[in-house]
């Protein structure tokens, strides 16, 4: 994935780590990520980041993360 | 994972703590359980306690911590975990002893062995997930199901007249002498998780500078059990049990007794 522009931050998540909790979809302040459509191993349809543009890499969606399948850069 | 390519985002923010395995877990969607073992390893890690840190598992959905946070864990079924961390901590007291216990196993079938652990100043470290039911074995009531809340073994609702009341383990055991530290705490928010950071942080540092026992709560979800969606899950801990269950600090010792 290309960095963004405007971002200070981005985010990976693994995709066939997330069991599609969407928790971390409310707990972004800036409504980065959202749920994805393609099913993993595991059967769930994972969160994907959706607007890169506006990452700040405030990192609390990896904290809210209960299976720890978030990582962030700034 | 790959490294991010370029050199503007080239700062680890936020990784998997160090002592957290780097293997999937077993846990429901959504399952707090994750958070929680995440705050442990990322306090673990903060007092590079990783190499002298004994962990002592319980029975229910917790007990697979030896799976996936890294240390040596002394597996103790059935509500004995303070009783045999208490031994662990006698013999090598040099070590950092803390035991991971759900609510079911901590409030109900090892009642007696917390509280005689608080109350004997043990220099331990609880950590005791509440999520009101019997996670792993199908949802049975708890000492601390809610009132009114249906599980497999109270079809109609918890009932006082029959069943009692929910169990407030942390206010129970900071009335105990020999506690140091005891507080409550919910993960549903980021700032809950910041705050329930915190507080590992005290109860660790409580045995570190040997205060004595100290015990945190946190507040869970089981949203397979509770037949509730992740986020519904945790709207419910943010409503009627942190009414029941308020969050907060209700004991910490400043200084060490002497004897």
């Amino acid at each position: 994935m290309e960095d963004s522009v405007t971002a200070t931050g981005r985010i990976e998540i693994d995709f066939e780590r997330c069991k599609a909790c969407e928790l971390c979809v409310p707990a972004c302040p800036t409504e980065c990520i959202g749920m994805g459509t393609s099913i993993n191993r595991q059967g769930y349809a994972s969160a994907v980041f959706e607007r890169p543009d506006d990452c700040t890499g405030c990192a609390i969606c990896a904290e809210t993360c209960p299976d720890a399948c978030i990582l962030v850069w700034r | 994972m790959s490294a991010p390519g370029k050199v503007g985002f080239s700062k680890a923010v936020y990784t998997r703590p160090r002592s957290l395995v780097d293997v999937k877990s077993h846990f429901c969607p959504g399952c707090h359980h994750g958070t929680i073992h995440k705050i442990v390893a990322e306090c673990i890690d903060r007092y590079d306690l990783r190499e002298k840190t004994i962990g002592v598992a319980c029975v229910g959905c917790s007990v697979f911590l030896y799976d996936y946070i890294d240390v040596d864990v002394v597996e103790s079924p059935h509500g004995r975990a303070p009783a045999v961390a208490t031994g662990v901590k006698r013999a090598q007291p040099d070590k950092f002893v803390f035991t991971y216990q759900g609510d079911g196993d901590l409030a109900a079938i090892g009642t007696s062995e917390v509280i005689h652990a608080a109350n004997r100043g043990e220099n331990l470290s609880v950590i005791f997930v509440n999520n009101t039911t019997y996670g792993m074995t199908g949802g049975q009531m708890a000492p601390t199901t809610m009132l009114g809340q249906k599980t497999s073994t109270t079809p109609y609702g918890r009932d006082f007249r029959s069943d009692g009341y929910p169990i407030r383990m942390a206010e129970l055991l900071s009335g105990l002498e020999g506690t140091a530290y005891s507080a409550r705490v919910a993960v549903s928010t980021p700032a809950q998780i910041r705050k329930a950071k915190e507080s590992v942080r005290k109860a660790f540092e409580m045995q570190i500078s040997g205060m004595g026992f100290s015990i945190v709560e946190f507040l869970s979800t089981c949203p397979t059990n509770w037949g509730m969606k992740p986020l519904d899950a945790q709207k419910r801990v943010l409503g009627e049990m942190s009414e029941y269950f308020p969050l907060g600090v209700f004991k910490e010792r400043k200084q060490a007794d002497v004897a």
